[in-house]
């Protein structure tokens, strides 16, 4: 059963903190239908595998990390050079050296236990942004949809204006109005991202309004709110689901990017771009130091995206009927 | 289609304002102020007030974006506060280097993007078409500034001595230097926007060296432009491979393809003439809608390879609180998507007589 659950279309907004556009339950069969479409595709399968995979070691982390993520060898009394290449005891690294897989970095620190702590930062950074970029979306979408007229002309105008900078650049004005840090960086991808799911939301809502059952609740007096919120927001939320788990991974990215241009997550903290950033100089001699938390955002930006397209593939009756 | 044009001209219109205001109204809110950014330790509480008043920072900020906007219609982007120069001015400088890159990964990504993604669809489920698929979706999801940092670690530390050497920063290499167009072609006396337009051209080295047929700088420019036009184009490349592929495929099982395949035609002018035209469509509006990913990426991927082009003028600019630099090298970015965006939009309509009519 677990395994459908990760499967359930709904299941990114179960970390929404808000319940309120959390969609009614949907009729079973669909369910299982999506998970059997989605488990048929090799692609979604391998991405499901690293996710999970992934979230298995952020939440182990502490389990399988060798040392801390902030301490220095020199604190354990260990000696090593700044930016050690890799050790491992297994390919013939002599026994009397301390085993370290992804070699220190330039603070002398652990790189593999670095990397490994690194993923709950980033797992927490995909789903959070998407999230909040959801919700919001989805309301002004919703809003903008099911009411028409001038709100809806001036909430898409709006979000026009905000899709109309590359979001990057957005992203680092809003980041530099707010202040460096973690969550602001993350606010930032999140307000950048808002528009994209207010219009796949408000496209959705068009259509679901249009339907027999709408009218039917219209009919039987139902309020205007109790039809957005009951009839309307479950029945159009997939798309903005399906568009949200190819999201997160594009989020990862760009969140990486602020982190590195030092807009993001400040050191010491363990997240995968600005410890790129933090080692940068150290490359020529230390490549292993770009190459490992390259390699994991890669791996963890891959995982989202084909699960994302496995979704969208098995919810496409087109492709599948 | 004039009515078209005119219609999305004037519909972008009031985007153009919201732009103009959005960043009038973020750069005002950053913290930290300018006089201080500028004088820092020796910025005194008289010293500011005549700093204020010199840049009309003193006045209430609704007269201040009044003025603004009045300059900015005029093309007057205000003046550097920290560099003491023109914002244009800077801009000409700078802004060329950026758009060289970006074109240079723009045809990168779509002339192999195209070409992947026909090879891909045409031998469907073939190794190739696998080994294009994983490759696409590695593209997709590598960071561009980890893209960037590999690829001069290869093709300048691993490949260094060889043929396939790459320098990894700079514009061209040490000792080498390119003529303005303005003195090359006698022209310092010229003034004004032609002026410009000759510096903007100018800076661009590929397009300098080339018309000025000066071969070996050609190549040393071009070489120099080669790994941060891949870092940019990657991410492009593999969502413009994608789409072909899907694309195409969807195309090459419609009823007119299988007619003209029972008309005896090759299969190559099958894909090509009859598939590629109609498959084309949705492969210009994903083109279109990654200016933003090659924008962007061209900005991270600046600070890598030590290009002085629009990313770097910006954090500069941010760093040392330059209200005016930070303030036109947005909206100027913005406007030139805002356009791109329009330009694709047209280009759209005028490939799917369709959407005009609607």
């Amino acid at each position: 059963m677990s395994a459908s659950d990760a499967l359930d279309p709904r299941a990114p907004t179960a970390i929404a903190p808000e319940g309120e556009v959390v969609a009614q339950p949907q009729s079973s069969s669909l369910r299982r239908d999506t998970a059997k479409n989605v488990l048929r595709q090799r692609s979604a399968i391998i991405g499901l595998t690293i996710l999970i995979s992934l979230i298995l070691v952020a939440i182990f982390a502490p389990v399988i990390a060798p040392y801390p993520p902030d301490v220095s060898m020199l604190d354990l009394g260990e000696v090593g050079r700044r930016g050690a290449p890799p050790c491992i005891h297994l390919l013939g690294c002599p026994a009397i050296q301390p085993q370290h897989i992804m070699g220190l970095d330039s603070n002398l620190r652990d790189e593999f236990s670095r990397v490994l702590y690194g993923s709950r930062i980033s797992l927490q950074i995909g789903f959070l942004t998407v999230g909040l970029a959801i919700i919001i979306g989805s309301i002004i979408g919703a809003a903008a949809g099911f009411f028409g007229g001038r709100s809806d002309n001036v909430l898409m105008r709006i979000m026009d204006v905000v899709l109309s900078f590359p979001s990057l650049v957005l992203a680092i004005a809003i980041v530099t109005v707010l202040g460096p840090g973690l969550i602001n960086a993350q606010l930032a991808i999140a307000i950048v991202a808002i528009p994209i799911y207010a219009r796949v939301m408000r496209a959705s809502v068009l259509s679901v309004r249009e339907t027999d059952y709408v009218t039917a609740s219209r009919a039987l007096g139902e309020s205007q709110r109790g039809i957005l919120m009951r009839r309307v927001m479950p029945n159009a939320l997939t798309p903005a689901i399906v568009q949200g788990t190819l999201g997160i991974g594009g989020a990862i990215l760009e969140v990486a990017a602020l982190s590195f241009i030092g807009l993001g997550a400040q050191p010491p903290q363990a997240e995968w771009g600005s410890m790129i950033a933090l080692d940068r100089n150290l490359f020529f001699s230390a490549p292993h130091l770009i190459f490992f938390p390259g390699l994991a955002i890669t791996l963890v930006v891959l995982g989202f995206n084909l699960l994302g397209d496995g979704l969208r593939d098995a919810l496409d009756p087109r492709l599948n009927r | 289609m004039a009515q078209f044009i005119v219609r999305r001209l004037i519909s972008s219109i009031p985007v153009l304002f919201g732009i103009v205001l959005l960043v009038f109204v973020l750069v005002r809110v950053i913290p930290g102020d300018p006089c201080t950014a500028t004088y820092g330790e020796k910025a005194t509480p008289a010293l500011c007030a005549q700093f204020a008043v010199r840049y009309g920072l003193d006045q209430p900020l609704w007269q201040q974006f009044i003025v603004y906007v009045g300059a900015l219609a005029q093309g007057d982007l205000g003046n550097s506060i920290r560099l003491g120069r023109p914002v244009s001015d800077i801009l000409v400088e700078r802004l060329p280097v950026t758009v060289e890159l970006t074109i240079l990964a723009l045809l990168f990504a779509s002339v192999f993007g195209v070409i992947l993604g026909v090879v891909s669809a045409t031998r469907r489920n073939s190794p190739s078409d696998v080994g294009t698929m994983v490759f696409a979706n590695l593209g997709v999801s590598t960071p561009v500034f980890v893209l960037g940092l590999v690829l001069a670690f290869v093709f300048a530390v691993v490949l260094k001595g060889t043929p396939f050497a790459l320098p990894p920063s700079g514009r061209l290499s040490a000792g080498v230097t390119i003529t303005p167009l303005a003195v090359a072609w006698g022209l310092q006396n010229l003034e004004g926007p032609p002026r410009a337009v000759l510096d903007f051209v100018s800076h661009m080295y590929i397009v300098n060296s080339l018309v000025t047929a000066q071969w070996d700088k050609l190549a040393d420019a071009s070489r120099h432009l080669i790994l941060p036009a891949i870092a940019v184009g990657t991410i492009p490349l593999a969502i413009i491979a994608r789409m072909t592929r899907s694309s195409l495929l969807e195309v090459l099982g419609l009823d007119y393809v299988r007619t003209a395949r029972a008309k005896g035609l090759k299969e190559r002018s099958v894909v090509v003439r009859h598939g590629m035209r109609n498959a084309l469509l949705p492969v210009v509006t994903v083109i279109g809608l990654s200016l933003g990913a090659f924008l962007s990426g061209a900005i991270l991927t600046e600070t890598i390879f030590n290009l002085t082009g629009m990313g770097s003028t910006l954090f500069e600019a941010i760093s040392s609180r330059d209200y005016g630099v930070v303030q036109g090298v947005t909206i100027v970015i913005a406007i030139i998507y805002l356009i791109v965006n329009l330009v694709v939009d047209v280009s759209y309509a005028f490939l799917d007589p369709r959407i005009r009519l609607s």
